[in-house]
């Protein structure tokens, strides 16, 4: 493995393998693929560090390699967070190492507020990256709303290292909620939490989070949750109108700031599905179909909790598990064999574009 | 404006692949005859205008994809169009190319309101959307001014954005899935009915990419549930620096609140005598500013912000009482366009987007260039994200005044670029901005953008001429 500290290196290294029909196969902080360095690895941890940083103007720049604990860090000193909430997977895929910014774009991560707020796709206004022919580009630029030309970010985004070495980002991100409260109501089924979640996430109360823990998963009787971030006064409000309105559905708790925040934090990172593992998916669907999925998930051995109010299943159990998954689910494997998926024609003309020589293999 | 020489092959082709089209086509789809093809020899930016060589109205993808078959079969250059209404020419035809217009696929396909999406044609208008969900309490966010009228294939094409996007996002953050016809007539899906359908986001690279990768039939767009309530206020400073200021102090109170436009005293006046909403006729610059909520979490953040306002000695501040008041103050800005063209016989809309912190500075600077080029000009910005519209005025009938307006127009895109920002934050580069793409990107860059609509369209008959400055041959 080789970890190089500036931009002009990691260039230096794709060229030198273009140039001798070698391989790199890209890498963060190692806290999703497991696998911090091994052989034929660039990692692009030790290129890192803030670039800038403007609160008044919602942006954020920094480095691929920088920690993301360090940009949440600069972000919350200033009263700001990232949208995208990306989770931090080490406990639940039993890694170590850091999680960093470039991964974290690298495979378009999103927690519980992705129904709400989007995923990084959503808040990349720029990146720098290298192609597979170690040619350094510039894609978007550092303004919020920017058309200009093809949106290459987005292409980058979520190519997991297929496309090119993303060096650097820059971030939309926004102020932090003053206040953090959940309605939560024990004891549904799948089928009555996608219902109860549905209410609230159609409901005028700019619900941000909706998830529903299963009854093997850590919580003995099942938990749905919904969350609401804003200032004090009205959270507090739309906190008693959810429980109302939820009212039909089971006797809801309400958690203060603290504990939200703590829930939340969970529920981001799908800490109640550590350990049930050896594999583990994130299964995007949509939330009407979301029950019959997760009895199909129960009934082959695995085990499951839905975020999205039912568009995300995270999914832990023996292999044999993504046997089950259907048409209308994307499967995404976290840990474990990957799914063989059927790429777009376009796909090999994007990559004999972007990566001609084949240098970039998969994690 | 340059355009690459029409292909004489096509030209002298021309019966025969008209003839082609009314085969497979039903008699009214197929438009040839000269004083028909005029309505579509122009969009919203009305100075270029080019009669295509054919126009076709498919009313179903299959019909679109064999169009672009034999089309494509054919050599022949296609030009996807929806309502016509693009600022940037992004649907003005070309002698030799067919124009796709897509506004008989005007059907909305399905609404579904737990997994809260709609799929619609990509004929239907902007505003349409919105209609058909209101009812069940839900709307589609974003709300370009021209959303009567657009639709939105065209807002997928060039990623619209609108006056609340700050907090909404624009048309990449609100579409789940498309399905669409590739330029050899293939019909394709991307993403879905739920985010992340796809691993590979080609959802975001199709938004946006002005109608040159794909062209978009269906739209599945996410919804939202409407507010309890909305409400705007008004405040005038007696400076664009003061206002400026105003609202960096707002957003770092942590309100986002969820539309935050800034007008300067020339578009104030303007929309003022369009819409009398009561603007402060007396201020050098003025907000806009609505919030959402229950009646008292409006109050309370109204208050918030209007502590905030304080601080930067308002000239006036007026709190709308009441939905009408609301409906008022939104359709001077929303009518700004009008307004202009009231006061002026012709006017250019630029689209670029600057780092807000520089925009004292910027608009100084469009003050005086205006001085120096003879020509008025109006500021209407979308402040919270930094997206600024200066509406130039001058007269078509005397060339020099066109000519004089472009070019002043040029000078503030560079201005944008130079301070950070960038040529277009949401009307498209089409042909208005094309041979100023080397202001913000260096030839490899845009060589590399080339290539990856090559990867899509090899031949280059999407859409041709815009976007990119023309390449010699």
């Amino acid at each position: 493995m080789i970890a190089p500290e500036h931009e002009a290196d990691i260039a230096a290294a794709i060229v030198t393998a273009a140039a001798t029909g070698g391989h790199w196969r890209l890498a963060g902080g190692g806290t999703q693929s497991g696998i911090e360095g091994g052989a034929g690895a660039l990692s692009l941890a030790a290129h890192r560090g803030i670039v800038f940083y403007a609160p008044k103007e919602l942006v954020i720049r920094a480095r691929a390699g920088t920690p993301l604990a360090e940009i949440e860090a600069a972000l919350a000193a200033e009263g700001q967070h990232l949208i995208a909430e990306p989770p931090d997977r080490r406990a639940l895929l039993g890694t170590s190492g850091e999680p960093t910014l470039g991964g974290a774009v690298a495979t378009n991560l999103s927690g519980p507020r992705r129904i709400h707020g989007g995923a990084m796709r959503d808040h990349v206004l720029g990146l720098r990256f290298v192609t597979g022919a170690g040619m350094v580009f510039r894609a978007g630029g550092r303004v919020l709303k920017n058309v200009t030309g093809l949106d290459l970010c987005k292409l980058l985004t979520g190519s997991r290292g297929r496309l090119g070495a993303i060096t650097e980002v820059t971030l939309k991100v926004l102020p932090g909620p003053e206040r953090v409260g959940t309605v939560a109501v024990a004891g549904l089924d799948a089928a009555a939490a996608v219902r109860a979640m549905a209410a609230g996430l159609r409901s005028p109360f700019a619900v941000s989070a909706a998830c529903h823990i299963a009854p093997g998963a850590d919580h003995k009787r099942g938990l749905t949750a919904l969350r609401i971030e804003d200032f004090a006064a009205s959270v507090a409000y739309r906190c008693e109108r959810l429980r109302a309105l939820l009212a039909e559905h089971g006797t809801a708790a309400i958690f203060a700031d603290h504990d939200s925040r703590a829930f939340w934090r969970q529920v981001r990172d799908g800490v109640p599905l550590a350990g049930l593992g050896p594999a583990v998916w994130r299964v995007a669907l949509r939330p009407s179909s979301a029950a019959a999925a997760a009895a199909r998930i129960e009934a082959a051995g695995g085990q499951w909790m839905m975020d999205g109010g039912g568009a995300v299943l995270l999914v832990a159990g023996p292999a044999a598990v993504a046997a089950t998954r259907a048409e209308g689910e994307t499967w995404v494997t976290l840990r474990g064999e990957a799914i063989a998926v059927s790429e777009r024609k376009e796909m090999a003309r994007v990559r004999a574009v972007l990566d001609p020589g084949g240098v970039f293999v998969a994690a | 404006m340059r355009q690459p020489q029409p292909k004489p092959d096509v030209l002298d082709r021309r019966a025969a692949i008209v003839a082609g089209l009314r085969a497979i086509l039903p008699a009214d789809a197929v438009i040839a005859e000269p004083l028909e093809l005029k309505p579509y020899e122009t969009d919203g930016l009305s100075a270029y205008r080019q009669p295509p060589l054919a126009v076709v109205l498919p009313r179903s993808t299959a019909e679109v994809a064999a169009v672009l078959r034999l089309l494509s079969r054919e050599g022949v250059r296609m030009v996807p169009r929806g309502a016509g209404t693009s600022l940037s020419g992004g649907a003005l035809p070309m002698a030799d190319a067919v124009v796709v217009g897509l506004a008989r696929m005007n059907r909305i396909l399905e609404i579904d309101e737990t997994d809260r999406f709609a799929v619609v044609e990509a004929g239907v208008t902007n505003l349409a959307i919105t209609e058909a969900v209101k009812a069940r309490g839900f709307f589609y966010a974003p709300d370009p001014s021209s959303q009567l009228a657009c639709m939105i294939g065209g807002n997928v094409a060039m990623n619209s954005g609108g006056a609340h996007c700050l907090r909404y996002g624009v048309t990449a953050n609100n579409v789940l899935g498309l399905r669409g016809v590739t330029v050899e007539g293939e019909v394709v899906t991307l993403g879905g009915k739920y985010p992340d359908a796809e691993p590979t986001d080609w959802l975001g690279l199709v938004i946006g990419s002005e109608g040159q990768l794909l062209v978009v039939t269906e739209v599945t767009v996410r919804i939202l549930p409407l507010a309890e309530g909305a409400r705007a206020m008004l405040a005038g400073f007696r400076a664009n620096e003061i206002a400026g200021a105003c609202v960096d102090a707002i957003i770092a109170s942590g309100i986002i609140p969820v539309a935050l436009e800034f007008m300067d005293r020339p578009a104030i006046h303007a929309c003022e005598a369009f819409a009398h909403a009561g603007y402060p006729l007396d201020a050098e610059a003025m907000l806009i500013i609505e919030v959402e909520g229950s009646a008292a979490e409006q109050d309370a953040l109204l208050a918030r912000i209007r502590a905030i306002a304080e601080r930067f000695d308002p000239i006036s501040m007026r709190v709308s009482q009441t939905a009408e008041e609301s409906a008022a103050i939104w359709k001077g800005r929303k009518g700004a366009f009008g307004a202009i063209g009231r006061i002026s016989p012709d006017y250019l809309c630029m689209d670029g987007t600057i780092p807000t912190s520089r925009l004292a500075e910027v608009l100084g600077r469009i003050r005086q260039m205006s001085a120096e080029y003879g020509l008025e000009v109006a500021n209407i910005f979308h402040a919270g994200d930094g997206n600024l519209h200066p509406l130039i005025m001058f007269d078509a009938n005397d060339p020099q005044s066109q000519g004089r307006a472009e070019a002043f127009g040029a000078d503030i895109l560079r201005l944008c670029v130079e301070v950070g920002g960038c040529l277009t934050g949401e009307h498209g580069v089409g042909i208005e901005k094309r041979d100023l793409m080397g202001e913000q990107f260096a030839p490899e860059e845009l060589a590399l953008q080339r290539r990856i609509k090559g990867a899509f369209d090899p031949a280059w008959l999407l859409n041709p001429a815009k976007v990119f400055p023309l390449v010699e041959a």
